[in-house]
């Protein structure tokens, strides 16, 4: 008699493996490269990044109708991992292009930063085509050590260093929480894969259920952390600031986006069967992080804080998309991503330009009569703030639009009533920055932004994604409609 | 065409934004001669209109998001044939009117009246729901910066409000809009117009759906005690932005009544009629006694528009042919006598920089040609006969003293408070002698100010002396929306019962929280017919 072995070797299923294996070598290949280099004209690593992020992205558009699973069920290259993918290429690209530009302004080391930014979309995009809690806990983990790293990476800046520690000591606390609560899924069910608890938890009852409710309700806690959904948001302002701008925008969008992609995941198909517990728990965090997100985001006089309770409330809106569940619903939060990843982007991107070495210009009085000087920073200001808060025809409203259709057509009518309103609360922020670039009087020196021709290149990228986005959105809904239907 | 009328002006405002910023006299030219485009064009619009139609004409449908069914969708008829062509007349006088007027910024400025141009037509001829509430919304931009950027002291206070108040009424719509089209027919959305307009709906749903059009429209219009933005809005907005703001703005509110909140959902509107049309009456009285203790001569006028858009709502819910003719003319008057209004008062603030009617006073003398300008402008607002004024008043007070003679009575009161207030300024500003020195010395009309104001003036007299062209072009989209109307009532009426109970409501199959939520704020179906509405109903309609 042969044993049989306790853990079977799956066979290496490389398709899968694709993008992620694509973008770590790039990684490596940045990481040595560096070595290689001399003199201080380190842009050619940004642009190695951005090729190595560019084929990554063409090869998930090849696989789109391959749809493999590998690993026994472990990890997915289904349309939803891909879209994604798309979505950290175009994210992490957009930040690598602005990095060019910004790390002038900086003491930052070149060549550990870029790497250490593909690496954390390596973990993004397993989090991404994760369909086994233990995956998703690595993912997070190679992503949030690397961006754990990054916030910290302006050594000399006091801000940067505080920052990155309070990021990692709540992180290091929210990761707990989520392995508690892969612990207690695993006792309910006997798997952390996602399809075979959700096949569990249809049938499953008494003590069993009540233990995957206990599991649920601490992976809620964990994935609250990395989205920054109030209560569990007080990290969020402080890291923002005190991060470098450019690593603000991939936290605000990257982390974000794939911390969503994995809470969609695991809530909407594996917990599927826990809904009617979750959809209430998360009805009260959506009101409350939309409203605590704007209602503070009023008050804030630094822009990058601004911006931090802005994503905050914007985490309230994708939430919203959660709760309504279902096609359109889930379909919505991915458009939302985004949506969002393009108009945030923007907005840093006009953050960086306004900075100077050592006079960041970062208090929104600093943007004082901006807009007539600059016409285009402006211009382009005002369109991802009126995206922001959801005025058509942007991506911004396309997205609300998507996501409150879904809430009412699922029957939150008064969540949607809610939403609405908090976006009257928001337009009063994001106005306010129009009523500084434009009806005030201001003298702060601000560097013309075509001095700055990577920044300049991606707020050209962005305004024209959020115009086009916005004005024919049915590509983009179908693409995210196919996206979602993938889970299985 | 339609969509060419409703974009060259944006395009327009493109181009303007590229020439070069030194070029004053060029830009003011090229905006002048480039608003004409749309109003060329929609004289053709004019001149191709068939007249004997009450349906949509010119309509143009594409697929636009497939998804939830939504077209780019637009097409015009009796009701908004003369709106669109108020605005295409209204903007290149306006444009003409910031010759002297404005000079900072110049040609951003020329943008955003362009920009805000092709957002109101836009709105006007959308039959899309979707459609409609982007233009709506789009539009608070441009009328943003016009207020914040070329504004009086207290300009960014009174574009935010501006901005906040539209936008709380807007969303709100919005989620109805969402809830109308997601639940009008089984399985798809839709968001169109005209097949919502066949869409019978419960009460109860009809009820909240209309509250929030209603409030969205109120806003705009604006209705008391919602008016509070306007003062604001019109006292720090420049000249040109006033102008716009109570000429055509403020028409969209009123325009949405008509469009979308009374035949979407009639039996509500019925059941709200005595109450709107009683804020109406309160509007027209209160904005008339407010406007006469006014110091400042802006500020008068903008609370006569208060008053003026009392009465348009009062015609438009009396629901009679004479009543909703009396109301879409009279949103024509107003636009054309208090955008006059506005240019008059510009005129004076531009020599002056104050609008204190104190500081003024027997200005005949001084300015005959301004003085006979403003009196015929006056009297048109006053609404004496043969001046277009009157035909709207007129066909008003006839259509409400058939819906509600008591509230129509008390209406009239308000022509006199109307009379006695625009007079008695007339009198504090025009006659008496001259005392301040400051006014013996001004100038009277330049040339471009007469350019601006003479088609004013002509279309203010042939509209009082010759109404039958305009009047006879709406009739019949009068008469088919009334049937509509009525239609629709006699439908809910009849089968209420089987409507209330079958209607998709999303009380049933929704989860948890949100479930409980939607039925809290929808109430429980109505079961049964309702014996109240059959009285409201009926006394409304002819």
């Amino acid at each position: 008699m042969t044993a049989t072995p306790m853990i079977a070797a799956t066979p290496v299923a490389w398709l899968v493996l694709l993008p992620v294996l694509l973008l770590t070598g790039t990684a490596l290949l940045v990481m040595v490269t560096d070595l290689w280099m001399e003199g201080p004209d380190r842009d050619g690593l940004g642009w190695l990044g951005i090729v190595g992020l560019a084929v990554t992205a063409v090869a998930s558009v090849t696989l789109w109708n391959q749809g493999e699973i590998g690993f026994g069920g472990m990890m997915a290259v289904d349309r939803y991992a891909l879209f994604f993918n798309l979505l950290f290429c175009l994210a992490a690209g957009l930040t690598l292009l602005m990095s060019m530009s910004y790390l002038e302004l900086t003491d930052i080391r070149v060549g550990d930063y870029y790497t250490l930014i593909l690496f954390a979309t390596v973990g993004m995009m397993l989090m991404a085509a994760a369909t086994d809690l233990i995956v998703i806990f690595l993912g997070l983990e190679v992503m949030s050590i690397a961006v754990y790293v990054l916030a910290g990476i302006w050594r000399r800046q006091l801000r940067s260093t505080e920052a990155a520690l309070k990021y990692f000591l709540l992180g290091a606390f929210a990761t707990g929480f989520l392995l508690f609560g892969i612990a207690m899924l695993y006792g309910a069910t006997g798997s952390t894969t996602l399809n075979v608890i959700a096949s569990h938890l249809a049938k499953a009852t008494g003590e069993q259920r009540m233990l995957a409710t206990i599991g649920m309700a601490l992976l809620l806690i964990g994935f609250g952390f990395k989205v920054a959904a109030v209560p569990f948001h007080a990290w969020t302002p402080d890291v923002y600031e005190g991060a470098p701008t450019s690593i603000t925008a991939l936290m605000a969008v990257g982390v974000k986006a794939a911390a969503f992609a994995a809470f969609t995941r695991v809530f909407l198909h594996g917990l599927a069967g826990l809904s009617g517990d979750w959809s209430m728990v998360l009805w009260g965090l959506a009101v409350l992080t939309m409203t605590v997100g704007n209602v503070v985001a009023v008050l804030q006089q630094n822009i990058k804080r601004m911006l931090a309770y802005s994503s905050i409330a914007h985490a309230g809106y994708l939430l919203v998309g959660m709760i309504a569940n279902g096609e359109n619903g889930g379909s919505a939060v991915l458009f939302y991503l985004l949506g969002y990843a393009l108009m945030n982007l923007g907005a840093f991107a006009v953050v960086m330009a306004l900075g100077k070495r050592g006079e960041p210009n970062e208090r929104l009085d600093d943007y004082a009569g901006v807009g007539f000087r600059h016409p285009f920073l402006g211009f382009a200001m005002s369109i991802f703030m009126l995206s922001l808060a959801g005025v058509p025809p942007l991506v911004g409203f396309a997205g609300k639009f998507y996501i409150f259709a879904a809430a009412v057509k699922a029957g939150y009518v008064g969540l949607a009533v809610i939403g609405v309103l908090n976006s009257v609360v928001s337009m009063y922020y994001y106005v306010g920055v129009l009523v500084k670039m434009y009806m005030t009087e201001g003298s702060a020196d601000v560097p013309s932004p075509t001095t700055r021709p990577y920044l300049f290149a991606t707020m050209l990228v962005t305004v024209i994604g959020v115009i086009l986005l916005g004005v024919f959105p049915a590509k983009a809904f179908e693409l995210a409609r196919q996206a979602f239907l993938s889970l299985g | 065409m339609l969509s060419l009328i409703v974009f060259t002006p944006l395009l327009a405002g493109v181009f303007v934004l590229c020439m070069q910023r030194e070029q004053l006299n060029a830009i003011r030219r090229a905006a002048f001669f480039l608003s004409l485009i749309p109003f060329g064009l929609s004289l053709g619009l004019l001149r191709g209109f068939n007249p004997t139609d009450g349906g949509m004409q010119f309509v143009e449908s594409y697929a636009w998001i497939p998804q939830f069914n939504i077209r780019y969708q637009l097409g015009v008829d009796g009701l908004s044939l003369w709106l669109v062509l108020l605005t295409t007349f209204l903007t290149p006088l306006v444009v003409l009117a910031a010759w002297s007027d404005v000079h900072k910024r110049l040609k951003e400025y020329m943008f955003f009246m362009l920009a805000l141009e092709t957002g109101m037509l836009g709105a006007f001829v959308a039959l899309d729901l979707f459609l409609f509430y982007v233009f709506w919304e789009v539009m608070l931009v441009p009328m943003y910066f016009l207020i914040g950027v070329w504004g009086g002291a207290r300009r960014i206070y009174a574009a935010i409000k501006f901005v906040l108040f539209t936008m709380v009424g807007g969303l709100l719509m919005l989620v109805a809009i969402l809830y109308l089209a997601m639940h009008a027919q089984a399985g798809q959305p839709s968001f169109d117009l005209l097949r919502l307009y066949d869409v019978n709906l419960p009460l109860e749903a009809q009820r909240w759906l209309f509250a929030a059009f209603a409030l969205a429209f109120a806003i705009k219009v604006p209705m008391f005690p919602l008016h509070t933005w306007l003062p604001d809005a019109h006292v720090e907005a420049p000249t040109g932005g006033s102008v716009i703001l109570a000429g055509i703005l403020l028409k969209l509110g009123t325009y949405g009544f008509l469009r979308f909140a009374i035949p979407l959902f009639p039996v509500a509107a019925a059941e709200a009629t005595p109450y709107i049309a009683t804020l109406a009456v309160i509007g027209i009285v209160y904005g008339a006694l407010v406007a006469m203790v006014q110091p400042d001569l802006k500020k008068l006028v903008a609370y006569s528009s208060v008053s003026h858009l009392g009465f348009v709502m009062l015609g438009l819910f009396a629901l009679n042919p004479q009543g909703v003719m009396g109301g879409i003319y009279q949103m024509l008057n107003h636009g054309l006598s208090t955008g006059a209004l506005f240019l008059l008062v510009g005129v004076l603030y531009e020599r002056r920089h104050t609008r204190l009617i104190a500081e003024f006073g027997g200005l005949w003398k001084q300015l005959p040609k301004y003085a006979v300008c403003f009196l015929i402008v006056m009297l048109s607002s006053i609404g004496l006969p043969g001046l277009n004024g009157f035909v709207g008043e007129f066909l008003i007070l006839m259509g409400a003293f058939k819906a509600q003679p008591w509230l129509a009575a008390v209406a009239t009161s308000g022509v006199v408070l109307g009379a006695v207030y625009m007079l008695w300024m007339f009198q504090r500003v025009m006659f008496g002698p001259l005392v301040n020195p400051a006014n013996a010395v001004l100038p009277d009309l330049s040339r471009i100010e007469r350019a601006v104001l003479i088609p004013l003036l002509v279309m203010i007299v042939l509209m009082g002396v010759y109404p039958a062209p305009f009047l006879s072009r709406m009739e019949p989209a009068v008469t088919a929306y009334l049937a509509r109307i009525e239609k629709k009532m006699a439908a809910v009426d009849t089968s209420s019962a089987t409507f209330a109970n079958g209607f998709p409501l999303p009380l049933g199959g929704g989860q948890g929280e949100g479930t409980m939520y939607a039925a809290a704020r929808l109430g429980e179906p109505h079961p049964g017919p309702l014996p109240e509405r059959e009285g409201d109903g009926g006394a409304a309609l002819p």
